[in-house]
């Protein structure tokens, strides 16, 4: 975005949304927003004409395993009508709940599954959070920094059996397994 | 012997004598290699090339290879792709689903033996964990031709194969 824009849509930020902390990038404003001012804030930044974010565009998860508050929830908004856009993070510690957001935009419903299903983080008033890209039985959050690369198990055709079975993962060779500094 | 040679050998035979003759398990496999039907199962990128090879260019129909949707028509299912552990069970069960004699070829890195997601957490280290494999084909994806290739080499690999002069002792 130019300079001119972003100093215009932080302006109005700081105007209309009050007591949020504001982020300049080279390209990009970030407003950093608890978890419980989230669906006002998301709310007003779509309904207020200002603002005019009609597009939840992604929203993604990040674990930070050196924080005191690990995860974090990225939004990113774009109003197509201004031709603008915003980044809004939201720090989550583990197993605290989120309001979903899938009231205001419903593009959201198939992007906390995600981040669900990558992060274990939970949203409440969803209305079907369960994984979205894992296997049904997964066990585990694989995009956690301290999930091992591997996985934990393995599946193989058992023919007594006669089904596909899971097993703990075992790769061949010691040498050939680069990732295994996981404890 | 040439094709068209051979056609024209044929041809005399019919012409002078009125019959050909040849070994049943020859005829057997004339029949299956003339019309292998694959079963469309395509999982990645590999699938587009396979898409290529039965599009006009290289053009499977030639050899007699339609792609059906179903396993029940299948012949042979070339598994086109990353088989993650999701998608697993579902192999195995159309497998088991395709009526005999049946054949498999893995394309590609990832279904030969996980590929590029080899050590990840989701992805099946080789399809022939969950199947039984008759040709692998390498690359990443195998181009047109390469997966052409290798279907000819199953059609070599069933030539081989005696259908009716073994498994019951006496010859038929």
């Amino acid at each position: 975005m130019k300079r001119e824009k972003l100093d215009r849509l932080e302006q109005e930020v700081t105007a209309r949304l009050a007591g949020l902390a504001t982020e300049r990038l080279a390209d990009a404003l970030v407003i950093h927003v608890g978890v419980l001012q989230l669906l006002q804030t998301m709310t007003r930044l779509r309904d207020d004409i200002a603002f005019d974010f009609k597009l939840l565009v992604d929203l993604a998860g990040v674990h930070y395993p050196e924080r005191a508050v690990p995860f974090e929830l990225v939004y990113q908004l774009l109003s197509v009508h201004k031709n603008h856009r915003i980044r809004v993070k939201v720090p989550v510690t583990e197993g605290e709940l989120v309001p979903s957001i899938a009231g205001i935009w419903s593009s959201a419903d198939w992007y906390e599954r995600e981040a669900y299903d990558m992060f274990g983080i939970l949203f409440s008033g969803h209305s079907d959070l369960r994984r979205i890209l894992n296997d049904y039985d997964f066990h585990g959050y694989p995009l956690r920094k301290d999930f091992p690369v591997t996985g934990l198990v393995e599946s193989r055709y058992d023919e007594q059996r006669g089904m596909v079975v899971k097993e703990p993962v075992r790769l061949g060779r010691e040498d050939r397994e680069p990732y295994r500094r996981f404890p | 012997m040439g094709m068209i040679e051979g056609a024209a050998r044929i041809g005399n035979e019919v012409a002078n004598r009125g019959f050909l003759l040849t070994s049943a398990d020859k005829l057997v496999n004339w029949a299956r290699t003339s019309s292998m039907w694959p079963m469309t199962f395509g999982l990645a990128c590999c699938a587009v090339e396979m898409m290529h090879a039965g599009a006009s260019r290289y053009d499977l129909d030639r050899f007699g290879i339609v792609f059906r949707a179903s396993p029940r028509q299948s012949d042979v299912i070339i598994v086109a792709g990353t088989v993650t552990y999701k998608m697993a069970p579902a192999l195995r069960t159309l497998y088991d689903q395709m009526a005999e004699p049946r054949w498999v070829i893995s394309m590609g890195s990832c279904a030969n033996g996980g590929g590029y997601y080899h050590y990840g957490y989701s992805t099946v280290r080789g399809c022939d964990r969950i199947i039984p494999v008759d040709i692998y084909v390498p690359g990443c994806p195998p181009t047109a031709e390469a997966l052409l290739y290798g279907i000819l080499q199953l059609h070599k690999k069933i030539h081989r194969t005696n259908t009716m002069s073994s498994g019951w002792g006496e010859s038929v």
